[in-house]
């Protein structure tokens, strides 16, 4: 009953804010504090962040506090429901990109087009399209997608020459930067060096969106563009899985199921993942380098996470909130952002912008993974209900990962366990 | 309360008001009875406050719940029936979560009393170090479960701690985590290992208040040691047995966060208990509504199973007898 009476309470507010239009509301309700709930606990992150904050409170005196609080990346959106179920949503929220269709479809978000739209010198054009394509719906957005990743290969240089093996580096001056030439050298360092060869990051048989930025190389997707029908039995997927699972079991290019090994501690050989981890590299005594993915049989391809900000309409302070993501993420900020972050803005979108902020990348790292990678990629697997479907399908794929798996059978059926929730 | 019932019938009787006038004929209302009652009340009412509070009405309002589709996200509280009762009964998923319950409870109930009551039994010997024994075994009962669990994680990797040993030994240890039986079994020892001190504990200080003389008694009647502990340990200790089954079946039914960083319900579905599936449902999927309807379940489970329990004591419980 009290969450009915909370959910009441806030939702008045709300009218009551929005009504009042943004700024005079927030006056006379006094000092408000905010909280935005994050997925980053690295320190360099939340100074950023705090340092932003505090400027916006030096010329609003109505904004007494803001805060960043980080939630374990595991469980941040569990975590994120259950504050919110609980009565005690944050103002503001980092939302992943796979639950960005039930974040925004729900209506859980608050609108934010007329509020950075009629921010001076915001600049609501700038944004790519392609970036902002997940967090529309009815013409509206409800995320900014403050990060827009690409995944790329990070290599450790010193294994790959004690392996003997050719570098992705070497490969791609030789135009031969292929799945298969990957998993030669993948497979060489793992068995020469005793460490691991090409480890999927976040992935641990667990996390199989993550091998999307495999599968896509081969033209094949988890769903249907409309979400409608299954794609994990298409002969494309089929395919792609195949590969993986010789790269897996028969050349041991990966390292097997239930075997940890973490390339930022110099254990692999190569590791995908995005090149917002480039951070993790800072101290690395071993040499390093970053391409884009190899090329699958049908050619080039990126895949790209997101990250969007939104404001939470249960939250307290909606319209405070909304105004505070304005100035966070207008030109200026969004330039300081751009040094973690690779930000939607178009403008941005230069190596020689990019350069300046990412001092680990060069620029032509930055081009060929990042810029190039926005401009093409396929986000990860993102559907509404996607909790549900990603565990349906982890459950399913389990069978896959034993060495005398029946990879069409195993793929058959995760498309039967996951047809009726598509089908919702 | 019958200490309490016993002083105030015994001190009934309405006493003249001391230095009073005549005594009226009416009963006086503040008696000492009352007062006693008053007492008696106040130092109940923190603990039925607690109680109402924080278990019967969680409890209601979980009911409550179960009723409902509740979808956090879209805000929507929608009075539904008894949909989720009957999408409980249809639930494809349900059979399999509850065979893994079975053999997951089942296995951790059998093999912690079993190994608590050998090492009770063992450590019972009058020997040297026993008292170094006791306190490494009951060691895990203090450790942080999440930390030993995430240890346990890492040892029972393809290439971790428990197959490198394994490995020492010339065996081939299994992939623990990776099969659907050995995950299962993984998850039982590691909790059976956590928590099996505390039974220990329990299943000592009942042996060692089992009188001597009755063994003494039994070795000049000839009985065998199997026949000792069969004939007299057994009975004698046997209120801790129901005690210690009552709790073990319960926290069996209730484990959680062993799953959760272990194995996360998988590989399949194979370690997927009723507690991590209404979490699943609830906290994952967004489904508060079913996720309380399964939490009703889970509770009429454990509480016909400790009905059960309670009720059989007086078959096979020595002092109920």
């Amino acid at each position: 009953m009290r969450k009915r009476l909370t959910a009441v309470v806030a939702l008045a507010a709300m009218l009551g804010l929005s009504a009042c239009g943004g700024g005079d509301s927030a006056g006379s309700d006094g000092p408000v504090s905010l909280r935005m709930t994050t997925w980053s606990a690295n320190e360099a992150h939340l100074k950023l962040f705090n340092d932003i904050a505090a400027e916006y409170q030096s010329s609003h005196p109505n904004v007494a506090k803001i805060t960043f609080d980080p939630i374990p990346f595991e469980s941040y959106t569990t975590t994120l429901t259950t504050q919110i179920a609980g009565g005690n949503p944050p103002d503001l929220a980092w939302v992943l990109e796979n639950a960005a269709p039930d974040f925004v479809s729900s209506g859980a978000l608050l609108p934010l087009d007329e509020t950075l739209r009629k921010t001076d010198g915001y600049g609501f054009d700038e944004l790519a399209p392609a970036a902002t394509k997940l967090w529309q719906a009815d013409g509206k957005l409800y995320g900014y997608p403050f990060s827009t990743s690409p995944f790329g290969i990070f290599v450790n240089t010193d294994l790959v020459k004690a392996a003997g093996a050719k570098s992705p580096a070497e490969l791609i001056a030789a135009n031969a930067w292929t799945w298969e030439n990957a998993v030669t050298t993948a497979s060489a360092v793992a068995a020469r060096t005793g460490k691991a060869g090409l480890v999927v990051r976040d992935f641990d048989y667990k996390g199989w969106d993550n091998l999307s930025t495999i599968w896509t190389g081969w033209g094949a997707q988890a769903w249907s563009a409309d979400g409608k029908t299954c794609g994990f039995n298409a002969h494309e997927m089929v395919d792609a899985m195949t590969f993986l699972h010789q790269a897996i079991f028969t050349a041991k290019a990966l390292p097997g199921p239930g075997t940890a090994a973490d390339f930022f501690a110099g254990e692999a050989g190569m590791t995908i993942t995005q090149i917002s981890r480039a951070s993790l590299l800072d101290k690395q005594k071993f040499g390093w380098d970053l391409v884009p993915l190899p090329a699958g049989p049908k050619g080039n391809y990126s895949v790209i996470g997101q990250g969007g900000m939104g404001v939470l309409k249960k939250g307290k302070h909606a319209a405070v909130a909304a105004d505070f993501l304005a100035f966070l993420t207008n030109p200026a900020n969004s330039a300081k952002l751009a040094q973690f972050f690779p930000p939607p803005r178009t403008p941005l979108l230069t190596a020689a912008t990019l350069a300046k902020t990412n001092p680990l990348l060069k620029p032509e790292q930055l081009q060929s993974v990042v810029i190039d990678g926005i401009a093409n990629g396929v986000v990860k697997p993102n559907h509404t209900g996607q909790a549900e479907l990603s565990q349906a399908v982890r459950s399913a794929l389990d069978p896959m990962w034993k060495a005398d798996a029946d990879v069409r059978g195993v793929l058959d059926g995760v498309c039967s366990a996951i047809n009726p929730l598509l089908a919702k | 309360m019958p200490v309490l019932t016993d002083n105030v019938a015994g001190r009934a009787e309405p006493r003249p008001a001391p230095g009073g006038t005549a005594a009226s004929p009416r009963r006086r209302w503040w008696t000492s009875r009352r007062r006693d009652q008053l007492a008696g009340l106040l130092f109940v009412t923190p603990q039925l406050v607690g109680t109402a509070l924080f278990v019967l009405l969680p409890l209601g309002l979980v009911v409550w719940y179960s009723l409902h589709e509740w979808n956090v996200l879209a805000d929507t509280f929608d009075f539904v029936g008894t949909d989720n009762y009957r999408e409980l009964v249809d639930d494809p998923k349900l059979p399999g979560v509850l065979r893994s319950t079975l053999f997951f409870s089942v296995g951790l109930v059998v093999f912690n009393l079993a190994l608590a009551l050998l090492l009770a039994v063992l450590l019972n010997q009058r020997l040297r170090g026993t008292v170094v024994f006791r306190t490494l075994f009951f060691s895990p009962v203090v450790v942080s479960l999440v930390a030993w669990t995430i240890v346990w994680g890492f040892l029972l990797q393809d290439n971790g701690g428990v197959n490198g040993v394994a490995g020492a030994v010339g065996l081939d240890g299994p992939n623990w985590l990776r099969g659907e039986w050995t995950a299962l079994l993984s998850v039982i020892v590691v909790q059976v290992v956590k928590n099996v001190g505390l039974n220990m504990v329990l299943f000592l200080a009942a042996l060692q208040g089992v009188p001597a003389e009755l063994y003494e008694a039994a070795r000049v009647e000839g009985a065998s040691r199997w026949t000792q502990f069969r004939r007299i340990t057994v009975p004698l200790i046997s209120p801790t047995i129901l005690l210690t089954s009552i709790i073990t079946v319960v926290g069996a039914l209730q484990v959680f966060a062993q799953i959760a960083v272990l194995t996360q319900g998988g590989p399949g579905t194979s370690t997927t208990v009723l507690v991590y599936y209404l979490y699943q449902q609830a906290f994952q999927f967004h489904q508060f509504g079913y996720g309380s309807t399964l939490s009703v379940l889970l509770f009429l489970i454990v509480l016909t199973l400790t009905v059960v329990q309670w009720r059989m004591r007086r078959k096979w419980v020595f002092h109920e007898q």
